[in-house]
């Protein structure tokens, strides 16, 4: 019963103050309390950094970049002699996308997400916008991703050719579909928390990604520059992880009190 | 006994009606514990004692044994993501899954036994108990009519074209697409490509329906995806889809192959030296069924190659044998490396020294005893031995024209008759070998090189290993003995014999007649 009062409340503080809206890369869907209260409208943006704008968000923010010590290694080239119509997408011959650093060993796509600190009885609503992972080139696009519980994940093929998309799951069902031709979508929804599920292509062994599914809106993918904000946390004491396909996991403790920002670096080493 | 099973059912009947909770759900529960019983005698040598797939026989296989933990099963009636239903996992149990290491256990335990043990796998997976996840089966339909007919077939084509299963399965089907080298199970195991040419051993059958059951649902696990999605696309309709299921069917026999023990090589006037020579189409041909090696170290549970088909002819002075078997990679070749090391480290060897995966070839042997045998008696059929050697030919995708012939004297002793291989012409064509060996019938060191006669049934075996698939040496398949016969000339005799007995038979009963004719006619003039 505490819990449920504490989360009504807290729905409704954050409501209050949401218009303030602090600059973020991630969709903060309010909370919304596990009583059959009507839920707030999700917020408008999906997990695309473009929109940071327009993203609603209250309490306080975690920001920080992350690096990498050493030297990356090198992404293996791609062959894709057998799929004229992908390499026809490319100047240069492309590679995987294990390791994407941008300038000063700036590490992108690390899943950055609250691990734990977020009371128990809380619970959000998914937005109901899709996160779009798109097959293009043989490639996916994003890489890595975070969604929500619940949240429709909608795969899209922008190829002429057959993909198939695996994800291997755990604590999701997993599931294996079939896209031979481009504009075919597939929606999908994820039911229990999990980072990560792997989402791979079997026609094409070269192709991965990742997504990061929660069961609140606290994730973050880091950006070219390493960067990455988690905002719209309530006041408590945080365990941040970050994820990375090659270099593992990392983790920080973070304390918010009120609406400050907080600042949790992350440096990898590369092996 | 019956009195048991009433007594049972009036409990569970009033369980039911009493807590009307989920009914089924504790029925299954209270089966579990006889189910343990079954399953610690009779499963977790393979699937482990926990169900994780990891029992002591788990690491002998390819597939591997299904890892129960997951709740993640190939073979079902349901959308791909979905659990099976009962009846689906009941089916698995009761059939098995061809062409894997799993067998059917309908005759082997009882329907209580199997339903009991049915109860208990679903424990080791907590999927199973939320009841959110209801499986659903999807509601399938029956095949459209004409699936045979060329028309059909055609649009079966086509379709299998444009939704892309060349890309694993192959142009012609034999599992050999481009993507085939890199495929990996969910546990990063290396999976084949199913040679849509043996529905014999398709994991869930190899029946038209089962086939677009497989196509509807997927094989979770497995890189096989669901194709129900390309119906609610509206890429293909759901008849279109039917098409490649009965287009998948005809790649394979009409019936499962049977086999029949002697090879017979009719007498020609020339021997067709090219493996695709037209006169080989009129020549009956042979299915024998290759085992893995499993008699000697090092042992290897996991063979390519299920079986060749053969041929023979010969002529008065020489015979022809065509042996042709399916084998997705055309060995030795780099692309299918990675998957060598992956079959390498999931496979243990029970050989102490550790290997790298290499470039290794395919090969085939025909083996033969050094001579006819008189009696029943043959050598050791896995390579004879000090005592009672074999002859052999051993063809190998480096020299696919030059096939060394030898004498061996079990497994691991193979002594080369140089300049005495016997003719050879090969072709890999999608997915398959075909290989002519020819030879003169007599020969001029009958010591060691068996001299061939008509007439009488020569014992003959195989051996194929494919390199791609970390085959060499004793990692291979086998087949045990059977017999060639080269039918012998028939003479003149067998012609002309009936003939002149009709001749006779005729002249007689004419004489006969006559004889009667002429009797009655004295009596009336008298």
């Amino acid at each position: 019963m505490k819990g449920r009062i504490f989360s009504v409340v807290s729905g409704m503080f954050l409501l209050t103050v949401c218009s303030k809206g602090n600059q973020s890369n991630v969709q903060a869907a309010p909370p919304s309390s596990s009583a059959n209260e009507p839920a707030p409208p999700p917020a408008a943006a999906p997990a695309a950094p473009a929109a940071s704008s327009a993203v609603s968000t209250a309490g306080g923010t975690i920001t920080g970049t992350i690096k990498f010590t050493g030297t990356a290694p090198r992404n293996p080239a791609i062959d894709m002699s057998e799929e004229a119509a992908c390499k026809a997408k490319y100047p240069t011959a492309p590679t995987e996308e294990n390791v994407v650093a941008g300038p000063a060993n700036a590490l992108a796509n690390v899943f950055v997400y609250v691990k734990s600190g977020v009371p128990a009885g809380q619970t959000f609503t998914a937005p109901t916008t899709p996160v779009v992972l798109d097959q293009n080139g043989c490639r996916y696009h994003p890489h890595v991703l975070g969604i929500m519980v619940g949240q429709p994940f909608e795969i899209q093929n922008s190829d002429p050719l057959l993909h198939n998309i695996k994800a291997i799951a755990k604590a999701n069902r997993p599931f294996n579909v079939s896209q031979p031709n481009a504009g075919m979508k597939t929606t999908r929804t994820f039911s229990a928390p999990e980072v990560m599920v792997n989402l791979e292509c079997n026609v094409h062994g070269w192709m991965h990604a990742y997504a990061g599914v929660r069961p609140d809106p606290f994730y973050a993918v880091s950006k070219q520059d390493g960067s990455f904000t988690i905002s719209g946390l309530p006041p408590g004491t945080y365990t941040i992880e970050a994820w990375h396909e090659k270099f593992g996991t990392q983790t920080a403790t973070v304390t918010i009190a009120g609406t400050g920002t907080k600042t949790a670096n992350f440096t990898f080493a590369a092996h | 006994m019956t009195r048991a099973v009433r007594r049972f059912g009036g409990l569970a009947v009033g369980c039911a009606v009493f807590l009307t909770v989920q009914p089924l759900n504790r029925l299954t529960a209270q089966d579990t514990t006889a189910g343990k019983t079954v399953y610690t005698k009779w499963c977790a040598g393979c699937h482990g004692d926990n169900g994780a797939g990891d029992g002591p026989g788990a690491r002998h296989m390819i597939p591997p044994p299904r890892d129960f933990t997951g709740g993640i099963y190939q073979i079902r009636s349901t959308p791909s993501g979905q659990l099976p239903t009962d009846a689906d996992l009941l089916r698995s149990i009761d059939e098995g899954l061809f062409g894997t290491a799993m067998p059917g256990w309908k005759s082997r335990l009882s329907d209580r036994q199997r339903r009991d043990v049915l109860a208990y796998i679903k424990t080791f997976s907590t999927f199973f108990a939320d009841t959110t996840q209801r499986p659903q089966p999807i509601a399938f339909g029956s095949p459209p009519g004409g699936g045979s007919g060329a028309a059909a077939l055609k649009v079966g084509r086509q379709f299998y074209d444009s939704i892309g299963c060349r890309k694993c399965h192959g142009d012609q089907g034999r599992g050999d697409g481009p993507s085939a080298p890199t495929l990996k199970d969910d546990a990063q195991h290396p999976i084949f490509a199913a040679n849509l040419h043996e529905n014999w051993r398709f994991n869930g059958g190899g029946t038209v329906e089962d086939i677009y059951h497989r196509l509807r649902t997927g094989l979770d696990g497995t890189p096989m995806p669901s194709f129900s999605d390309l119906i609610e696309n509206k890429f293909l309709t759901d008849e279109q889809l039917w098409r490649v299921a009965q287009y998948v069917r005809s790649l394979s026999p009409k019936e499962t192959p049977v086999v029949r023990d002697v090879v017979h090589a009719p007498l020609t006037k020339t021997l067709p030296h090219a493996p695709d020579d037209s006169a080989w189409t009129s020549v009956d041909v042979y299915w024998f069924p290759l085992v893995g090696q499993i008699i000697r170290k090092e042992r290897w549970f996991a063979p390519a190659v299920a079986g060749v088909w053969v041929k023979a002819v010969h002529t008065a002075d020489s015979i022809a044998l065509r042996v042709m078997w399916d084998d997705r990679s055309e060995s030795p070749d780099t692309a299918w490396l990675p998957f060598v090391g992956r079959v390498l480290n999931t496979l243990e060897s029970d050989d102490s020294t550790g290997e790298q995966p290499a470039s290794w070839p395919d090969q085939l042997t025909v083996q033969f005893p050094v001579s006819i045998p008189s009696g029943m008696e043959r050598p050791y059929f896995l390579m004879g031995s000090g005592s009672a050697p074999v002859y052999q030919w051993r063809w190998s995708s480096s020299a696919r024209t030059a096939p060394v012939a030898g004498v061996a004297r079990g497994i691991d002793r193979f002594d080369p008759l140089p300049g005495a291989g016997p003719g050879a012409q090969a072709v890999y064509d999608h997915g398959q070998w075909r290989v002519v060996f020819i030879r003169a019938l007599a020969s001029t060191d009958t010591a060691s090189q068996l001299p061939f006669r008509t007439g009488r049934a020569i014992p003959v075996a195989f051996f194929a290993g494919d390199g791609s698939n970390g085959e060499h040496g004793t990692r291979m398949a086998i087949s045990t003995w059977y017999f060639l016969a080269l039918d012998e000339p028939v003479p003149a005799r067998v012609f002309i014999s009936p003939v002149l007995a009709m001749m006779l038979t005729l002249g007689l009963g004419m004489l006969v007649v006559w004889r009667a004719q002429q009797k009655t006619s004295y009596r009336r003039q008298q």
